[in-house]
């Protein structure tokens, strides 16, 4: 096939993909943009496969199956509350992949040095130490949320030093092959620094900042793919991963906006490394209440009578696999005539818009979900806002209290609500380790426990009523 | 043509994809986030095509042969699980519930 025909097909696959973007504008279209993209996408995949330079179909063949049957059954199995590391995972083999084909481009076309232009040089580079970052960068990413490593940050002295050094060393690696000094070790070398960056660069960072970096990881990937379309001077590669580049950085953006802190702060900020300093939340200082604890009949019947019920879900919600629990309390109310919404935080969870999709999982039909600006004009008509599993999120002090670590971060107003209930497993401060005098408030009651248990005792209790 | 116009060409194109890529993702409500994360997930599995470039070489000594070959089976799985988490998280998102169990 020759070079044109090749690249018009590669356009249509260009096309599959921007459609399968647009499509997403709407839940009732999303899937099908989805189906329009893996067909695209397989057409690239047989164009590729009819170029007259590629002759080896036994051994694409052989990879091809041996990966296809491991994200095929990987994705199958995976649960909605593992999504996040599941995402994490397909992202950091895609940046793998980008990189080891710079390793094989440079080891295949280095012999002769000098051959390479250095533009080409320079694309082989970039997609070498992007790829390798993103690669190592998510498996330690997809370690986190599976918890094979702690969550919170891992701190050491001099860690910004250590990583700008390494950074530096890995950058000048790069700019030495590129400028002429085409050595086999110094690529070896400089994909291995690269992965090594990738996991310091993610080990302080906490869970809860995990939305931002997978969203940013997710945007090298795109980049890197990017930079592999120049190196083998390919349009398909370079349109679609700089959509993906593109698409990655926005969402970042968007999620730092979402938690009013800056990109940096969020990278490198090891935000909530500190322990708590106060001992237990009562001996807070600042806000004279008491934690007020309630049975789940009391609860059951605050819910049952009230008019309107507000869900605020959290990554306790996640955790405790409880969304089909939540989903039937609700129907359960909704039964009895109590008009019942959700409200979503966009930082909820571990993964942009984490609660959507486990809530649409459950089958909680999606105008039910609120977004966090529409949420906040209906708390003040709210009678029972019911908190499950979230935490800072809610946190009035980034509303009112200067000092907070998390102060001037848009929140859900549920203190506006007329009662507020959080399902709590205990007394612990959240993630962050910041106190939330949300508790502490008269309005606010506490049922303690197992969010999937309380709902469940929950649901119980409004039957019987 | 040259290798300078083509360079030009390119850069051309990956400028004019910025800004395509956020005037589609713009639309995007936040409520299909996760899938939208997952998807350009799965589109970004076009490295695939690089992969499959790299492993389909004629000459080629053994190192090139084992990296190509890890980086399709990468890219591969890439490119299928992608799609296939994304088509389940899609399938779920439903106006009314038609099917799901009733309390």
């Amino acid at each position: 096939m020759s070079r044109e025909v090749t690249n018009l097909l590669y356009l249509i696959t260009i096309v599959t993909f921007i459609l399968a973007l647009r499509f997403l504008s709407h839940p009732a279209t999303a899937r099908r943009g989805n189906q329009i993209g893996a067909v695209g996408m397989l057409l690239a995949i047989v164009v590729t496969f009819l170029q007259n330079e590629v002759v080896s179909y036994w051994e694409i063949a052989v990879g091809m199956v041996i990966g296809g049957a491991f994200g095929a059954v990987a994705a199958r199995r995976v649960r909605m509350t593992a999504m996040p590391q599941m995402v994490a995972l397909f992202n950091g083999v895609g940046g793998g992949a980008a990189a080891l084909i710079s390793l094989a481009e440079f080891h295949n076309r280095a012999p002769n040095p000098g051959t390479l232009k250095t533009d080409i040089s320079a694309s082989i580079m970039l997609s070498a130490i992007i790829g390798s970052i993103s690669f190592a960068g998510s498996m330690v990413a997809f370690a986190k949320l599976q918890e094979l490593i702690r969550g919170r940050p891992i701190v050491y002295p001099m860690q910004q030093v250590v990583n700008a050094l390494l950074f530096a060393g890995v950058l000048a690696a790069g700019i030495a092959i590129a400028a002429g000094a085409e050595r086999q070790w110094l690529i070896w070398a400089l994909l291995g620094g690269a992965a090594l960056f990738g996991v310091l660069f993610v080990l302080p960072i906490g869970g809860a900042d995990m939305p931002v970096v997978i969203s940013l990881l997710n945007a090298f990937t795109g980049l890197a793919a990017a930079a592999t379309g120049f190196e083998l001077e390919n349009n398909v590669l370079i349109v679609s991963g700089m959509l993906v580049g593109a698409s990655g950085t926005l969402l970042t953006i968007l999620m730092g906006r979402a938690m009013n802190r800056s990109i940096a702060n969020v990278l490198f900020g090891a935000f909530g490394q500190l322990a708590p300093t106060a001992p237990g939340l009562a001996g807070a200082g600042a806000t004279d209440g008491q934690v007020r604890s309630a049975s789940a009949e009391d609860v059951a019947m605050m819910l049952a009578y009230a008019q309107k019920v507000v869900f605020v879900p959290g990554y306790g919600m996640a955790v405790a696999q409880a969304q089909h629990d939540v989903h039937s309390l609700a129907s359960l109310l909704e039964s009895r005539g109590v008009e019942v919404s959700y409200a979503i935080h966009p930082v909820a969870g571990r993964m942009p818009g984490h609660m959507n999709v486990l809530l649409a999982e459950a089958n909680v039909p999606y105008p039910q979900l609120k977004e966090m600006d529409e949420a906040n004009a209906e708390f003040s008509r709210t009678d029972v806002a019911l908190v499950i599993g979230a935490n800072d999120v809610v946190n009035p002090d980034a509303r009112n209290n200067p000092s907070s670590p998390i102060y001037g971060m848009p929140i859900l107003n549920v203190d506006q609500a007329q009662q507020v209930v959080v399902l709590k497993r205990s007394m612990n401060p959240g993630f962050a380790g910041i106190d939330n005098p949300l508790f502490l408030n008269p309005k606010t009651v506490m049922l303690f426990g197992d969010a999937k248990e309380s709902v469940d005792k929950l649901t119980a209790d409004v039957k019987h009523l | 043509m040259s290798h300078g116009l083509l360079l030009t060409f390119e850069i051309t194109i990956l400028v004019l994809a910025i800004f395509l890529g956020f005037e589609v993702i713009s639309k995007v409500p936040t409520l299909l986030h996760t899938p939208l994360m997952s998807g350009t997930n799965a589109i970004h599995g076009i490295v695939i095509v690089g992969a499959m470039l790299v492993a389909g070489l004629d000459h080629k000594d053994t190192l090139t042969s084992i990296v190509g070959l890890i980086a399709v089976v990468l890219a591969s799985a890439n490119v299928v699980g992608g799609f296939v988490v994304t088509d389940r998280m899609l399938e779920m998102f439903k106006k009314r519930e038609s099917s799901g169990p009733k309390p």
